[in-house]
C-alpha cells in the first residue's frame, strides 16, 4: 500500500460508491466515469499503459457516452422517486459479502501474495499485438465475428421499413 | 552559437534551471519545467490565432476585421481577455451548479493533456509514452463528456440540442480520425509519437521521407484533416454551435470567463489535432529539405502548425455549413469506407516492390473507389429545379 496507490484508489472507490448512492441518474453516470478513470490510473500505476489507455478510450469515451445518450433519448433525468435502498437489500448484501469473501480468500491464498515476485519486464504494445496475432488469433477473430453480427443486427433494427405496396 | 546549440537551447535551459533544485524535488521540478511552457505557449498561440482568424475572415468577407487596439489591431486579444474577465458570470437558477462549473474545466484539462505526447522539437516532448497515439485519442474522448456536461447542466433546450449534435458528430468522426492514423502506425510499427517522427526525419537527396509523400499517406492526411475539422466543430461542420440555428449550442448558458474557457478549449483541441497530423504525416519537427536542417526543429513544428491553422481559417471563410443528414452520410458512407480502403492500400504498398508500378496500383486503388463512393453519395437525390418566387414577382 503505497501513497500513490491510496491517492488513486480513494477517488475510484468514492466515484463508484457515489454512482450507487446519488439520486440523479446523470450524476450517477458522471460519478461512475470518475471510477472508470481512477481504474485506468491504477492500471497506469502498474505499468500497463495499453490497458490503461484502452480503459479510458472504451469506458470513458464510449460506454459512458452511450449511457448518457440512452438517458437523454428515453427520459427526462429528474431525481428518482423510489428510495436509494431497495427492499431486498439484506439478501443483496449477503450475496455481495459472499462473493467478496471468496475473492479475498482466493487472492490471499494465491502464490503472488505469499512471496514477492521479481519485477516483470515492461510489456510493449508490440508484444501485445504479436500475442493477439499469433497465439490468440482465433479468439480475436471469433470476437470480431460476434461484434460484426451485433453491428448488422443493430443496423437491421434501425433500418427504415419500406412502406408496403398497396 | 552553433545551430546545434540553438536547437537544444530549451533543453539546456531546463537542465541549467534543474541544477538549482535540491535532489529530492528534482523529478517534480523537471515535470513542472516541461509542463509550464506548454501551458504558456499554446494559449498564447490561441490569442494570436483569434486575431489572425478575425482579420483573415474579414479579408475574405471584404471588410477590415479588428483594427482599433494596438498596431493593426494586434492587441485585440488583450482587450478580449480583459472583457471576458470583468464580465458577470451568470449561472441559470435551474442549472446543475456543480456540473455546470466543472464542464469548462474538464474541457480545457482534456485539451491540455493531449499536448503531453506531441513532440514539438528534437527531444522536446513532455512524455515519450510507449502508446502515445493511443493516449492522444483516449484523452480526446474526454472532450465529448465535457460537452455533454455543459449541454445537460444548463437546462436549456438549445444547449441540449447542441450537445446532442456535438456528441453525435464527434463520435461519428472519431472513427475515421483513428482509422486514418492507423496507416502511419502500420508503416512505423510503433505507437510512440517520437519513433514516428524519427522515422520521417531522413532524406533522399534533398527530399524528406514524410508519410504524406506516399499515396496512402496523402489520402490519410486529407481524411485526417477532414475528420479533425469535424472534431473541432469548425466550419463547415459547425452545426453544434451554429449561431443562426441554435444560438451557440452547448455553451449558450455560459458567460464571462467560462465562455472564454470553452473558446480556449476548442482552439486548443484544434491545435492538438493539427499537431498530431503534423507528427503523423508531415514529419513532425523535421525540416522540409535536407539543406534546411540547420534551422531549429521547434521552428519547423510551429511553422507547419501555422500553415495548417491558415488552412482552417481559409476553409471557414469559404465553405457553407452542412446539414445534419449530409454530415452523417459523409462520415459513414464516404469517410469510413475510404479509411478502411486506405489501410488495405497501405498493406499493398508495403508488400509490393518499390517502383512506379507500386505508385500506379495504389493510385488506382484509391482513385476509383473514391469516385464511386462520391457518386453513391449523389445517388437517390432529387434534382432541385430553379426556385420560383410566387409572391416576389
Amino acid at each position: 500500500m503505497t501513497i500513490p496507490f491510496l491517492i488513486l484508489a480513494a477517488p475510484t472507490i468514492a466515484g463508484i460508491a457515489a454512482a450507487m448512492y446519488l439520486r440523479n441518474l446523470v450524476h450517477c453516470i458522471l460519478a461512475l466515469t470518475l471510477g472508470f478513470a481512477g481504474l485506468a490510473a491504477l492500471y497506469l500505476q502498474l505499468d500497463a499503459q495499453f490497458v490503461g489507455f484502452t480503459q479510458i478510450l472504451v469506458y470513458v469515451g464510449a460506454v459512458a457516452i452511450l449511457a448518457v445518450f440512452a438517458i437523454m433519448m428515453t427520459r427526462s433525468a429528474g431525481p428518482m422517486a423510489q428510495p436509494v435502498f431497495s427492499s431486498s437489500w439484506i439478501k443483496g448484501g449477503c450475496v455481495a459479502g459472499a462473493v467478496f469473501a471468496v475473492l479475498a480468500w482466493a487472492i490471499y491464498r494465491s502464490a503472488t501474495s505469499l512471496k514477492m515476485l521479481p519485477p516483470q519486464p515492461e510489456v510493449a504494445v508490440r508484444q501485445i499485438g504479436d500475442a493477439l496475432m499469433h497465439r490468440f488469433v482465433l479468439p480475436l477473430e471469433i470476437m470480431g465475428l460476434l461484434l460484426t453480427a451485433a453491428l448488422i443486427g443493430a443496423v437491421l433494427i434501425a433500418m427504415q421499413e419500406k412502406p408496403e405496396m398497396q | 552559437m552553433t545551430p546545434e546549440t540553438i536547437d537544444r537551447i530549451f533543453i539546456i535551459w531546463k537542465h541549467w534551471l534543474l541544477s538549482y533544485a535540491p535532489a529530492g524535488v528534482q523529478p517534480l521540478f523537471s515535470a513542472l519545467l516541461s509542463v509550464v511552457p506548454v501551458l504558456a505557449v499554446f494559449p498564447l498561440l490561441f490569442a494570436i490565432t483569434t486575431v489572425l482568424e478575425r482579420k483573415g475572415l474579414g479579408r475574405i468577407q471584404n471588410r477590415y476585421g479588428p483594427n482599433r487596439v494596438g498596431p493593426y489591431g494586434f492587441f485585440q486579444p488583450i482587450a478580449d481577455g480583459v472583457k471576458s474577465l470583468t464580465k458577470e458570470d451568470v449561472v441559470p437558477r435551474t442549472a446543475d451548479q456543480a456540473v455546470h462549473f466543472l464542464a469548462p474545466l474538464l474541457l480545457v484539462a482534456a485539451a491540455f493533456l493531449a499536448y503531453a505526447v506531441l513532440p514539438v522539437g528534437r527531444n522536446m516532448v513532455v512524455a515519450n509514452l510507449n502508446a502515445g497515439v493511443l493516449f492522444f485519442f483516449a484523452v480526446g474522448s474526454l472532450v465529448e463528456l465535457a460537452v455533454f456536461m455543459a449541454g445537460w447542466s444548463s437546462r436549456n433546450k438549445y444547449s441540449l440540442l447542441g450537445a446532442m449534435r456535438a456528441i453525435a458528430q464527434m463520435i461519428s468522426y472519431e472513427v475515421p480520425l483513428v482509422l486514418a492514423s492507423v496507416v502511419v502506425i502500420m508503416a512505423a510499427g510503433s505507437l510512440s509519437t517520437v519513433t514516428i517522427v524519427n522515422m520521417q526525419a531522413s532524406y533522399t537527396g534533398i527530399w524528406p521521407h514524410w508519410f504524406v509523400f506516399t499515396p496512402w499517406g496523402f489520402v490519410g492526411f486529407v481524411l485526417f484533416m477532414i475528420a479533425a475539422t469535424a472534431e473541432a466543430n469548425r466550419s463547415p461542420f459547425d452545426l453544434p454551435e451554429g449561431e443562426s440555428e441554435i444560438v451557440a449550442g452547448y455553451y449558450i448558458e455560459y458567460s464571462g470567463f467560462k465562455f472564454a474557457l470553452f473558446f480556449l478549449g476548442e482552439y486548443l483541441g484544434m491545435f492538438a489535432t493539427s499537431g498530431m497530423a503534423i507528427t503523423l504525416f508531415l514529419g513532425g519537427w523535421a525540416a522540409p529539405f535536407s539543406f534546411l536542417t540547420w534551422v531549429p526543429s521547434y521552428f519547423w513544428f510551429f511553422a507547419k502548425l501555422l500553415v495548417l491553422i491558415a488552412g482552417f481559417i481559409w476553409v471557414r471563410g469559404t465553405l457553407p455549413r452542412l446539414r445534419m443528414d449530409q454530415l452523417m452520410n459523409f462520415a459513414w458512407k464516404f469517410m469510413l469506407p475510404m479509411t478502411l480502403l486506405n489501410i488495405f492500400v497501405a498493406g499493398t504498398w508495403h508488400f509490393m516492390a518499390a517502383g512506379s508500378v507500386r505508385w500506379l496500383v495504389c493510385a488506382v486503388l484509391i482513385f476509383a473507389p473514391s469516385v464511386l463512393l462520391a457518386l453513391g453519395l449523389e445517388k437517390g437525390k432529387k434534382k432541385i429545379a430553379a426556385r420560383t418566387y410566387r409572391f416576389a414577382e
